[in-house]
């Protein structure tokens, strides 16, 4: 077979194949499967497919191919757009919904994950050629080839890893009481509840933690509304909500106690489960948008 | 997204008579605390609003 399409070839399954790693099908069932999860698997192929050709393009003295890349650079813009389009028409049909923070951390993971595709092949050809040209057999420069685009993913992988809740902030139980029709949770008044029925649910089925942010750094990404409506959203998915449409007193809440900028966090389930529902909040993603870092600016630093 | 005025108040459900109401937000006057509950629960149900209780034998229901 020609070396080079020994190349685009290899430098092909190795960026599928970084996409396809980067594909969970978990609880989240983002992307949906099966439907979704086809065409991001053929966008990928087509990610790796750009950077596999890269390689060969110049060693054929064709620069002109490199503006290929554009091409790829615009592609991958349109299926951030397209998650985002996506998320944003099936929010209305969400009981707890994503809020916009999420879904742009969506989008732009689902737009960076192309990247890597197109970048592992990129490095899986450059291997692959460095080992052509300090002339070593034809297997073992696969197999460099191999090696880089490995090196690459992973690396690349760990540069894209979320943060979790639980790096930021410690997650408590806390208590529920109401005070007329006002509920409070820690003493932090979230809302009102009119109904002596809703109160009595919220009561014996309602769940509270508190989330304390272990510094300023925690206390900033924690008051950002989108960050919390993230929480919500997960630990609802996961553990399950009670309510519908016309039930609004069992909307999830999470509200800051502007004091010291812990977050009240209330929600009512079917089945209780205290230690299910910390997992979940701990668990959740730390958004890319809603990172923020007073600490590393001197005046941060002076104020805490 | 869903554009528009929100959280408005869509009733008032009250014991106290002298309370008026405004062409936006109707005025249903109840003989005791229990029956404004009730009431204020059925608007809510109708129109998917939510019953918060002012004190006082007075409900409103809002749409958040």
């Amino acid at each position: 077979m020609d070396k080079h399409m020994l190349l685009i070839i290899t430098a092909l399954i190795m960026g599928t194949a970084a996409r396809v790693l980067l594909m969970k099908v978990d609880y989240r069932q983002y992307p949906t499967y099966p439907q979704s999860y086809l065409s991001h698997f053929t966008l990928g192929m087509i990610a790796a497919g750009l950077g596999a050709v890269a390689i060969p393009a110049l060693v054929a003295k064709e620069y002109v191919a490199i503006t290929f890349l554009t091409i790829a650079a615009q592609q991958f813009r349109d299926v951030r757009n397209m998650e985002r389009q996506s998320l944003d028409n099936i929010e209305p049909t969400e009981l707890v919904p994503r809020g916009t923070a999420y879904i742009e951390d969506i989008a732009k993971a689902f737009e960076a994950r192309n990247y890597i595709a197109t970048l592992t092949a990129l490095a899986t050809g450059l291997g692959i050629q460095l080992g052509m040209l300090i002339k070593i057999a034809t297997s073992l420069s696969i197999l460099v080839g191999i090696l880089s685009g490995t090196l690459i993913f992973f690396g690349l992988k760990r540069l894209l890893r979320s943060h979790e809740i639980r790096e930021i902030a410690e997650v408590k139980e806390a208590n529920i009481d109401f005070e007329g029709p006002l509920l409070k949770i820690n003493d932090v008044i979230i809302m009102n509840i009119g109904l002596k029925s809703a109160r009595e649910v919220i009561k014996t089925q309602g769940m509270a933690v508190e989330i304390i942010p272990n510094d300023a750094n925690g206390i900033a990404i924690l008051s950002n509304i989108g960050q919390r409506q993230a929480i919500l959203h997960n630990a609802a998915t996961q553990l399950g909500i009670r309510k519908d449409v016309d039930e609004p007193d069992f909307t999830p809440i999470a509200r800051r106690n502007p004091e010291n900028g812990n977050v009240m966090m209330i929600i009512v389930t079917m089945a209780p489960d205290i230690p299910c529902l910390i997992e979940a909040v701990k668990k959740t993603p730390v958004l890319e948008s809603s990172k923020r870092k007073p600490l590393d600016s001197t005046v941060g630093r002076k104020h805490y | 997204m869903d554009y528009g005025i929100k959280d408005s108040i869509i009733a008032i459900v009250t014991t106290n008579r002298s309370m008026a109401g405004s062409p936006n937000s109707p005025v249903f006057y109840a003989e005791n605390r229990e029956e404004g509950e009730r009431t204020a629960l059925l608007i809510a149900k109708c129109t998917r609003g939510m019953v918060h209780d002012l004190l006082g034998g007075t409900y409103i229901i809002v749409r958040h």
